[in-house]
C-alpha cells in the first residue's frame, strides 16, 4: 500500500496527484467519501486532478469525457476506455492506496513513451 | 437524427439514455460511421493517430439505430416530419433532430485547381495529409483556429509555412485584440510567416496552385494551400420547409424549432443565448457534445421543461506544443489582464472582464487554474 496524503490535507472536492508512474490521483467528493483512479484520461494526457470534479464524477479538464470515480466508467467521447481504479484505505488520519493489478488504459501517446518508444 | 457527426451520435445517445425505446434512424451524408473531428488539423494530420482511433462509438456501444450512411438530406416536410433523402427515398418521424452541421467555406474560383484543400471532413484531411507527407511551401489562407493548428501540424513536419491573415489580429474576434495578438505571436515564435491585415485576391497556378495572389500585390510561392476561412452552417436543404432560418436554423434555449416535433444541435444551431439575450451559433465540440441533451429532453417532453441554463461555451487548441483553452465570451469585455504567467513565456492564464465580473477566462498551458475559473465563470452564470 503507498501512503498518499493525510485525509485533513484534502479538502471536500479536492483531489491529489500521486506523482508515480502512471500517476494515481486520490479523489475527495463534497459528500466526503475517497477515491483513487489513475490520473491520467484515457483519451489524452491530460491530468484528472486537475479536472471538474461533481458528485462522483470528474471530467477531464480538456475535453470533457466524465469519469464515475466508483467503476472508472466512462460516459461520453472522446474518452472510449474506463480508467484503472484503486482501492482505498484511511488508518489513523492517513490515505493509503492500494494499486490495481489490472492493465492500465492509458491513451496511446502516453502508452507510446512509457514502452520507451518516441513520445 | 439527421447528421451523424458528435451532435447527431449524442442526440441519438440521449435519446436512449433519457428512455426513448422506439425506432431511431440516423442520417449521415458521408460514408464513415461517427468520427472525432478535433485530431483531423492535429495529431491525425500529423501522423500519429490512426483513422481507427477517431471513432466516436466504442465496440461495445448499441444505440439499436438504423444507419443511413453516404445519402444526403434535400429536404424536410414540416407538418408531416418527413425527411426527403437524395435517393428519392422518404424518413417520416415523430421526432426530427437537425444535426447537419456546418461545411468549410471555399474561395470563389479555386475550383478543381490541383493543391488547394479546405479541411473538415476524414476525407478532406487524408487528402491534405497525403500532400503535406511530400513537403514543400504551404500558405495558410486564415489566421484562425482551423489555420493555426494546421500551420502548427505542416512546421512540425518540415514544410515551409506562411499564414495569410485579412483582418490586422488574427483570433481578434474570438479572443479580442490583446490576446489574440499574443497566442498568434505562436507562428512567428517557430519561424512561421504570418501577414496580416491583407486579403487574398486570387490564386495562379494553370492545373496546379503555384502562388497565392494578395490584393496588395504581393505574391506568395506555394505548392500547397489550406483555406481556412470559416464555415457556413448546412441548412440549404432545409428552404422550404417553413423552418425559421437565421444564420443556422433559430432555436430556442432548448433547441427546439419554429417547428412542433423539430430541434436542431450542433454547428447547424442557432440557440437563443439567455445570458447574452440574442441568438448565436456555436462551433464548438462541446456545444455538439453537451446541448443535444437538453433538446433531447425538450423533444421528448414536447418542450414542458423549463430549459436549464447551459455551461459557459469552453473550447479548446493545439498549437506548436501549446494547450489553448477558452471559456465564455470574449465579445462583451471591456478588459482583459493576465493573472497567470507571463506573456513571453506564453504559459498565460489571461480574465476577461465586463464591468468587474469575468465573463472569459483563456488558458495557454494553464490546465490547473483554467478550470478553477471556468467553474467560477459557471457558478456566477
Amino acid at each position: 500500500m503507498i501512503p498518499a496524503c493525510r485525509l485533513v490535507d484534502l479538502p471536500r472536492g479536492e483531489a491529489y496527484r500521486l506523482d508515480i508512474d502512471p500517476p494515481v490521483s486520490v479523489f475527495h467528493t463534497d459528500d466526503g467519501e475517497v477515491f483513487a483512479i489513475d490520473d491520467t484520461c484515457t483519451h489524452q494526457d491530460a491530468s484528472l486532478a486537475d479536472g471538474w470534479l461533481e458528485g462522483c464524477e470528474v471530467e477531464c479538464p480538456l475535453h470533457a469525457s466524465k469519469f464515475d470515480l466508483r467503476t472508472g466508467a466512462v460516459d461520453a467521447p472522446p474518452a472510449k476506455r474506463p480508467v484503472r481504479t484503486h482501492e482505498v484505505h484511511v488508518e489513523d488520519g492517513m490515505i493509503y492506496v492500494q494499486l490495481s493489478l489490472d492493465a492500465p488504459n492509458l491513451p496511446p501517446c502516453v502508452a507510446a513513451r512509457l514502452a520507451g518508444g518516441p513520445a | 437524427m439527421v447528421g451523424a457527426s458528435l451532435a447527431g451520435l449524442s442526440a441519438a445517445r440521449s435519446l436512449r439514455k433519457q428512455g426513448y425505446d422506439g425506432r431511431l434512424v440516423v442520417i449521415g451524408d458521408e460514408l464513415h460511421r461517427p468520427y472525432d473531428r478535433p485530431p483531423l488539423s492535429k495529431e491525425f494530420l500529423a501522423g500519429s493517430l490512426a483513422e481507427a482511433d477517431l471513432a466516436l462509438e466504442p465496440d461495445t456501444e448499441d444505440l439499436r439505430a438504423q444507419w443511413l450512411l453516404g445519402v444526403r438530406a434535400v429536404g424536410l416536410d414540416g407538418p408531416q416530419r418527413a425527411v426527403r433523402l437524395a435517393d428519392g427515398s422518404e424518413v417520416r418521424a415523430d421526432g426530427v433532430v437537425i444535426a447537419t452541421g456546418a461545411a468549410a467555406r471555399t474561395l470563389p474560383g479555386t475550383d478543381g485547381l490541383a493543391g488547394v484543400h479546405t479541411l473538415r471532413t476524414l476525407d478532406d484531411a487524408r487528402a491534405l495529409r497525403d500532400e503535406l507527407t511530400l513537403g514543400g511551401r504551404l500558405v495558410v489562407i486564415g489566421g484562425g483556429f482551423i489555420g493555426a493548428e494546421v500551420a502548427s501540424t505542416a512546421y512540425a513536419l518540415g514544410l515551409d509555412v506562411t499564414v495569410v491573415e485579412a483582418a490586422p489580429t488574427p483570433l481578434a474576434g474570438p479572443l479580442g485584440e490583446t490576446m489574440g495578438a499574443i497566442v498568434s505571436a505562436l507562428h512567428a515564435d517557430h519561424g512561421v510567416r504570418l501577414l496580416c491585415g491583407v486579403g487574398v485576391k486570387g490564386l495562379s497556378g494553370e492545373s496546379r496552385v503555384d502562388a497565392v495572389l494578395l490584393e496588395d500585390g504581393r505574391s506568395v510561392p506555394a505548392d500547397i494551400v489550406v483555406v481556412g476561412v470559416g464555415a457556413r452552417p448546412c441548412v440549404e436543404w432545409l428552404a422550404g420547409s417553413g423552418i425559421e432560418l437565421d444564420d443556422g436554423v433559430k432555436c430556442g434555449a432548448d433547441g427546439r424549432t419554429s417547428l412542433a416535433g423539430v430541434v436542431a444541435v450542433g454547428d447547424c444551431a442557432s440557440w437563443y443565448d439567455p445570458r447574452a439575450g440574442l441568438h448565436r451559433r456555436v462551433e464548438h465540440w462541446t456545444g455538439a457534445r453537451e446541448r443535444p441533451g437538453a433538446a433531447v429532453t425538450a423533444l421528448l417532453a414536447g418542450g414542458a421543461v423549463e430549459p436549464g441554463t447551459p455551461r459557459p461555451p469552453y473550447f479548446w487548441s493545439d498549437q506548436y506544443g501549446v494547450k489553448i483553452q477558452f471559456a465564455g465570451h470574449a465579445a462583451g469585455a471591456d478588459s482583459v489582464t493576465i493573472e497567470e504567467g507571463a506573456r513571453d513565456d506564453r504559459n498565460v492564464l489571461a480574465v476577461y472582464r465586463r464591468c468587474g465580473h469575468p465573463v472569459a477566462v483563456l488558458g495557454m498551458n494553464q490546465p490547473r487554474p483554467f478550470m478553477r475559473w471556468r467553474k467560477q465563470l459557471a457558478a456566477a452564470a
